[in-house]
């Protein structure tokens, strides 16, 4: 059709229906990927983090079953008799060795479940001693994060979101209590508060696990916060210029629902990867306040106690000191770099 | 120096001050909120013996003006009070003692980490992705995760019990190398990474690009330019690296038995010598507050770029 520029007829070719090839050009070679997806991508190609993560999977999933069917407990002393009486060749046995009474029952045809790492100098296996100690030290760390999380991120969102004196005030606090010297006040705390609480943790949960622990927490919920929530208040000073949170103080949004629904989920790949980070530390923290005595409760073993009890008989226990310093190496070193992946992978300012 | 950079400074010398005062305040009313006071545990006292005792050490009196003497003798008089358990003895004594040990061994440490960490990081750095670079970033970050008194064991077990180089105590001079390698070995591995990304960064700028460019020779850049410039986050690491070898030092002292200033605090705490505790527990908190705060003045007066915020 001959065409005159200046004309206002309509172009008939624009209304033809389209070609298979320009259909094909429409559709959607695959879905469009979440900031999620994305992430997740990136992480599962970091060969480093993902034999971390698999190795921090073994060896939580290893702590919560084995207890189940092991057959000694970690508190069971194998060469107690009935009366009371203690059998000593029980006492310090080395890997893959028995005691008296168990050679004889293997002589009549019985069979014993060996004791894989030997048995520590009151005859309890000490393998299982191990494995209660890393779901001591897992266990921690976890909740000791979790309870550094909710406060950091409730105090950091406030201070940042309100602004004005409320901030001024949290922040020189933060101020302070960062630059307490802090392993100094957890020694200070947990000491104080063993005396202190004494028995009135008879009957709860820490009365196994010890008052020292309860103490950890109290110290992380008091002074560990800080790092996390002024990394908050940072993420949050930030993101609430932007022009959405503009556009729904606008539409009538309250703070509450602006907090909820769009500044903690844009700060949520900073709150994961400080979290992620968050646990080897507290691991570390517990681990060596058990090594200087001031952690578990006697009978509940702990990587840190038993690396202090085997202090003392180093030169003909070597392997005692090893094992619970390899392990506690091992997880600190998996859970680090697992962390750092998270962040390679998840953290918006690296990826641009 | 500007007006901007002095208040600054005394921002910072206000927030230490306060600092020192809370960690004060909070040993002091923690302490004393600990039922039994500090007479009970021990053999039983009579009435009286115990009355005696409190009136002796100042114990009867209402807590808040117990807290003022404290305070007061600190600042006045630098007196922390006389030890419960190490008769005829003053804290500040105590504490000096075990504090000749510790410095010593913490200054050897911090400055071997120093020197060690930065020639190693500088290597990392120029060799980029050469097999020297691949091996110290392995072993570094090893020894990163690696908790002290993991290291200072596993030292122990090698070369004190598999092979008896070095003996397991710590009172004598040869005994003091294992416990300082113990405490130099997590800031060495710090500091070498911290150089490396640190001088990798310098080594990228526009005027490294200029000085080669220019046809300055290879010793002139890297010893001239770059190493100055990488070095201030170094700088800025060293009040954290105290407080770690502070820190690290009570689990150093235990394993090697070295007589310092944190098995004097370890011990303290078994004992319940509560002056002793409180006294080691504020020169320990302000040497580390007092580092800080040299670090970050050093900081901020080394790099004139920083916001001084």
């Amino acid at each position: 059709m001959k065409k005159n520029p200046f004309s206002l007829h309509i172009d008939v070719d624009s209304f033809l229906p389209a070609s298979n090839e320009e259909k094909e050009y429409m559709v959607q070679m695959r879905p469009s990927s979440t900031f999620f997806r994305d992430g997740l991508k990136r992480l599962m190609k970091n060969k480093v983090a993902v034999i971390s993560f698999i190795i921090i999977v073994i060896l939580t999933l290893t702590c919560i079953i084995l207890p189940f069917f092991w057959p000694y407990s970690y508190e069971q002393m194998l060469g107690m008799g009935k009366y009371g009486k203690m059998d000593p060749s029980y006492n310090n046995l080395a890997p893959f060795q028995y005691g008296a009474t168990e050679l004889q029952r293997i002589e009549n045809g019985e069979k014993i479940f060996p004791h894989i790492f030997g048995t520590d100098s009151h005859g309890r296996d000490y393998l299982i001693r191990i494995v209660y100690g890393m779901r001591v030290s897992l266990a921690v760390g976890l909740f000791a994060s979790i309870i550094v999380l909710i406060i950091g991120v409730i105090v950091g969102s406030v201070s940042g979101y309100v602004g004005g004196a409320v901030d001024i005030v949290i922040m020189r606090i933060v101020d302070i209590i960062y630059s307490l010297p802090d392993m100094l006040m957890v020694i200070l705390l947990a000491s104080v508060l063993k005396l202190t609480l004494g028995n009135a943790l008879v009957g709860t949960v820490f009365e196994k696990i010890g008052g020292n622990i309860l103490s950890l927490f109290i110290v992380f919920a008091l002074l560990y916060w800080v790092s996390m929530a002024r990394l908050i208040r940072g993420q949050i000073l930030s993101l609430r210029e932007q022009e959405y949170v503009l556009s729904a103080t606008a539409s009538g949004a309250k703070s509450g629902w602006i907090i909820k629904k769009h500044l903690i989920p844009n700060c949520i790949s900073v709150i994961i990867i400080s979290t992620a980070l968050q646990i080897p530390s507290a691991i570390f923290t517990e681990s060596y306040l058990s090594f200087l005595g001031l952690g578990v409760n006697a009978p509940m073993p702990s990587l840190g106690s038993l690396a202090s009890d085997a202090l003392n008989g180093v030169s003909s226990y070597p392997y005692r000191l090893f094992i619970p310093a390899v392990v506690i190496s091992l997880i600190v070193l998996s859970l680090n770099l697992f962390g750092d992946g998270l962040r390679d992978a998840f953290d918006p300012k690296i990826n641009g | 120096m500007n007006t901007k950079t002095l208040i600054y400074i005394l921002k910072r010398l206000l927030l230490a001050i306060l600092t020192v005062w809370v960690v004060i305040t909070v040993t002091f009313f923690v302490m004393h909120a600990v039922p039994g006071g500090p007479f009970l545990g021990e053999k039983a006292i009579s009435e009286q013996a115990l009355a005696a005792l409190e009136a002796k050490y100042g114990l009867d009196k209402p807590l808040l003006e117990q807290y003022g003497t404290y305070l007061g003798d600190i600042v006045t008089k630098f007196d922390f009070g006389p030890s419960l358990k190490h008769r005829g003895r003053t804290v500040l004594d105590i504490i000096l003692d075990g504090l000749k040990t510790s410095a010593k061994l913490g200054l050897i440490a911090a400055f071997a980490a120093l020197a060690v960490g930065v020639v190693l990081g500088s290597v990392a750095a120029l060799r980029r992705n050469k097999l020297i670079d691949r091996i110290i970033m392995v072993i570094t970050t090893a020894f990163v995760s690696m908790p002290s008194f993991i290291m200072g064991t596993i030292l122990l077990l090698l070369f004190a019990v598999l092979w008896p180089i070095f003996p397991a105590n710590g009172e004598t001079a040869a005994g003091l190398v294992m416990p300082i390698i113990t405490l130099a070995l997590y800031p060495t591995a710090y500091i070498t990474r911290l150089t490396r990304s640190s001088m990798l960064d310098v080594l990228g700028q526009d005027y490294i690009r200029t000085a080669k460019a220019k046809g300055v020779s290879g010793a002139k850049i890297i010893f001239g330019h770059a190493l100055k410039n990488s070095l201030i986050p170094v700088i800025t690491y060293f009040g954290p690296m105290l407080a770690y070898i502070v820190t690290g030092s009570l689990v150093v002292e235990r394993i090697f038995g070295v007589k310092g200033l944190g098995e004097a605090f370890v011990t303290s705490i078994t004992n319940r010598d509560y002056p002793l505790i409180m006294g080691t527990t504020i020169i320990l908190a302000a040497l580390i507050v007092i580092m800080n705060l040299v670090s970050d003045i050093l900081y901020k007066v080394v790099d004139p770029r920083i916001n001084l915020d």
